[in-house]
Formats: structure tokens, C-alpha cells, sequence
């Protein structure tokens, strides 16, 4: 049957075409689920790669800093937690907003599963901001626009996963929660931009600013690495946790059942 | 970094770059460990669920 | 209580909760602080609150700092308008000359800034010390480079207006 199914996307000769098949079989569960575990270990292994060079190169090879000597060195988990909690965000938004338009289940799964994962982040985010901002600026905490925008990120992911779980039924609880991390997204440019917009403690962007990172080489270097570790890694968990909740979701169909029983 | 105890010093600064790591750690263990045993048990459950059931 | 309804009140209470604290930290954050700091020249200006405590924000400007025990005095500036300020306690590792710095106190009637709380904000620049270093170097040189020049031109100058005068 799956041949078959081959057969038919396989007619299609344009790259748009070929492409709006592959989204429409990645919207079946069952091919996601497939998929999805082909890529896991790929993914898995590339983290570990990654994670290895980008902590070498951060608590090794990097020189310490100027001005902040070996205390800078928070920045190579700081940063990368950071920047992903905003994406994973903007993701779960978005898978969030193609489940309320489309009603694509996958969608749905994604968006819930992106959930912990970005609180996680945003968490991990606040601790070691916190452990850099006590010996450097003098403080483990203070309320200004970058710090509390960060905080809010976390308590929306927070809402999001209790509202997700409050309500039983799963389409409902799908549109509801939806529709808060839409809301939430306002938070994200203001995260982003606070720096700019109003005189914070925090400092202002190393990395993406006009003319280029204020940052020597050997330090960018281990800091895209873990950045990209960070990014393979939430995708490999996020693939995890999304077949999971595919096999709970299509629990009554007949390949769920052979799944589960097979091994 | 030129030496061990240099790297596990930090300059002075252990207590926080070593905490700040341990919960990365953690966290990056809670977001491996946490997904696996859930796919376990809910695998377990639809297998039960599924063997009591006709196919 | 069944252990669904429960859990579905716990969740509802937390949800609350959540949200409840989010809004009341953000509506705190965003009005009273918006600006977690004034600058000097905002300070100059009469912007800042008076008889209320609130902080401030700039450079320590370099050649004001004057230590007296615990007490340091020193004048903060975003360059265009200075405040001096006073402070007595620790201050944090980063604070120096030239440092960026946040100050919470209040202005006595003399216009001293009494700061009860010095944060040092630092830059967003990372590089290893001999590439600062070297910076500094290669900034001196051009300055003295500089320096020269302008000698040289205004001893040419002279010189010019002396063949003239002859």
C-alpha cells in the first residue's frame, strides 16, 4: 500500500509540487512517525558531535575575556539557550497557528511538544543569566526590560502547557492553546529589542548587530557551535516527544496497534 | 587554558561558570531522559490496551 | 473530588495563577521601570523623580574617582552632562574608569547622587586581554600619531606666517 502511495507523488514533476506532496504525507501521522525515527539517531549524533567541539572549544580552547576573564565563559550555554527559547517559541506559535487554520493533527503535536522543551530553555536561560549577572554586574536579579520579558517568555510557555493539559478534550484543548501562544508572540520582539528600546542593565546584542559581532573569532567559534548543537538537539527531542504523542493520538488505528505490539 | 587546575579554577570564577554548567547538564539529562521513559510506559499501555482488544 | 476534577482544578488554579503573576509582574516592569534607568543628562534635565529614589546610568568618567575607605566618590556621565556620586559598600568586580554603571539612590539637595547600590553594566564586546592590548596600543599610537600631526601643522603654520611677517 505504501508503494503505491510512492507511485502517486512520485508523478508530480516541479520542485513545488514535489514539495507540497512531501508536506502532505509528512501531515499523515503514520508517515511522520516513520520518518521521525529515521531521523532521531542522525540528529542524536550530530548533538553529541556538535555539543563536544562547542564544549571543548568554550571551557578549553577559547582565551578568557578582557574584561570578564573566565566568567564570560556562561555565555556558550547562556546565548544558545537564549536564542532557542525564542525560536522554539515562534515554532510552537506557528505549528500552533497551521493547527487553527489547516487542522493538520501533526501541527498540533508539534506545537504541544515544542512546549516543555522551550520552557526548559527559557528556564536554563534565567539560571545561568542569573549565575553571570552576580559576579559581573553585582546581582542576581533585577527588573529590567530584558530580564523580565525573558521571565514573562517563561511563565507563557508555563500557561501554555497548563491550558494544553486543563482541557480534556484534544481538539479543544489544541485551538485554545493555540490561540495564547498567538498571543504570546507579541513577547518576542520585545525580548528581542528591549536592549534597544529602553536603557537596560543587560547589554545590548553581541552577535546580530550593525557591522558585524563585536566577539574575537575563537570565541564566536564555539559559540555557533553550541548554538547549533542546541538547535539539533531540541530537534531531536522534539521528534521524540512527537512520536510519542502521535502513538497516543492514533492509539485505535491498526498500525499503532501493530506498532506496540511488535516489540 | 593551559593546565587542569586552571580549568577547574576558572579564574576565580568556578562557583558560577561550574553551576551554571551542572544545570545545563541537568537539564539537557532531564530533556533526554524525561521523553524516553514517557514513550516506555505509553507504549506498555497501548500494547496492554491493544492485546485485550480484537483486532 | 474525582482525581480528574482535581487535577483539572489544580491546573486551573495554577493557570490563574501563572497568567495573574505574569500580567501584574509585566504591568510592574513595564510602567514603573520601563526605563530601568536615567541618564545624567535626563537627570540634569529635571526628568527623574524627585524626593523618590530611582537610579541612574552612565560611564564613570575617568580621573573622577576618589576612594576613602569604604567610601568612593565619582562623577557618572553619558558625556554630555555629569552627576557626581557617592556611594559606601562593595562594589562589584567590573567597576572601574570608563566603566558603564547603574547606580539606585536618590539626590540630596546639593545634587550629589547618594547611591545606596552600584551594578556595573558591562559591554557587549568579547575578546581575549593581549587582543585588548593590542587595541589599546594601536589606539595610543594613532593618537600620538595624530598628535604630531597637528604639532607639525601648527609649526608650519607659524612658520608661513613668519615668511609672511617678513
Amino acid at each position: 500500500m505504501k508503494r503505491v502511495q510512492r507511485g502517486e507523488v512520485a508523478i508530480p514533476t516541479s520542485i513545488t509540487r514535489r514539495l507540497w506532496a512531501f508536506f502532505h504525507r509528512l501531515a499523515s501521522p503514520r508517515y511522520f512517525y516513520e520518518l521521525a525515527g529515521k531521523l532521531v539517531p542522525w540528529l542524536g549524533w550530530g548533538t553529541v558531535l556538535l555539543l563536544a567541539a562547542g564544549l571543548y572549544g568554550g571551557l578549553w580552547f577559547a582565551p578568557a575575556d578582557y574584561q570578564q576573564g573566565d566568567a564570560y565563559r556562561i555565555i556558550f550555554i547562556h546565548v544558545p539557550a537564549a536564542w532557542m527559547s525564542l525560536f522554539v517559541y515562534v515554532l510552537m506559535a506557528g505549528a500552533g497557528f497551521i493547527g487553527l487554520v489547516w487542522r493538520i493533527k501533526i501541527a498540533d503535536v508539534v506545537a504541544k511538544t515544542c512546549a516543555p522543551i522551550g520552557a526548559s530553555f527559557a528556564f536554563l536561560t534565567l539560571c545561568t543569566g542569573s549565575l553571570w549577572g552576580k559576579p559581573m554586574w553585582g546581582t542576581y536579579w533585577v527588573w529590567d526590560a530584558r530580564l523580565t520579558s525573558e521571565l514573562i517568555l517563561l511563565f507563557l510557555y508555563l500557561g501554555y502547557i497548563a491550558l494544553e493539559s486543563a482541557i480534556e478534550d484534544r481538539r479543544t484543548a489544541a485551538r485554545a492553546s493555540s490561540v495564547l501562544a498567538l498571543v504570546g508572540v507579541v513577547n518576542i520582539p520585545i525580548i528581542h529589542y528591549s536592549v534597544d528600546w529602553w536603557h537596560t542593565l543587560h547589554q545590548g546584542p553581541t552577535v546580530f548587530k550593525l557591522g558585524g559581532p563585536s566577539i574575537s573569532l575563537d570565541m564566536l567559534v564555539p559559540l555557533l557551535l553550541m548554538t547549533l548543537a542546541f538547535k539539533l538537539f531540541f530537534f531531536t527531542m522534539l521528534l521524540v516527544r512527537a512520536r510519542t504523542e502521535v502513538l497516543e493520538r492514533e492509539a485505535n488505528s491498526a498500525w499503532v496497534r501493530e506498532t506496540v505490539t511488535s516489540q | 587554558m593551559t593546565s587542569f587546575h586552571e580549568f577547574i579554577h576558572m579564574g576565580g570564577f568556578a562557583f558560577y561558570v561550574w553551576t551554571s554548567y551542572a544545570i545545563f547538564a541537568l537539564i539537557f539529562a532531564w530533556n533526554v531522559f524525561q521523553p524516553l521513559f514517557h514513550q516506555r510506559r505509553v507504549r506498555e499501555r497501548l500494547a496492554r490496551r491493544s492485546r485485550g482488544m480484537p483486532r | 473530588m474525582t482525581p480528574t476534577r482535581r487535577r483539572r482544578l489544580i491546573f486551573a488554579v495554577l493557570l490563574i495563577g501563572g497568567i495573574g503573576t505574569a500580567v501584574a509582574l509585566g504591568a510592574y516592569a513595564f510602567r514603573q521601570n520601563l526605563f530601568y534607568f536615567y541618564s545624567p543628562t535626563q537627570v540634569a534635565e529635571g526628568d527623574a523623580p524627585p524626593n523618590h529614589p530611582f537610579r541612574i546610568g552612565g560611564l564613570v568618567e575617568k580621573g573622577s574617582l576618589k576612594r576613602n575607605g569604604m567610601t568612593v566618590h565619582f562623577m557618572v556621565t553619558d558625556t554630555a552632562k555629569s552627576v557626581p556620586v557617592v556611594y559606601t559598600g562593595i562594589l562589584p568586580d567590573l567597576f572601574r574608569e570608563g566603566q558603564g554603571i547603574v547606580a539606585e539612590g536618590h539626590l540630596n539637595r546639593s545634587g550629589v547622587f547618594v547611591a545606596s547600590r552600584v551594578l556595573a553594566k558591562h559591554d557587549s564586546t568579547y575578546m581575549p586581554p593581549e587582543v585588548a592590548r593590542a587595541l589599546k596600543r594601536a589606539h595610543a599610537r594613532e593618537a600620538a600619531a595624530a598628535r604630531t600631526k597637528a604639532a607639525e601643522a601648527g609649526a608650519a603654520r607659524t612658520k608661513a606666517a613668519e615668511a609672511g611677517a617678513r
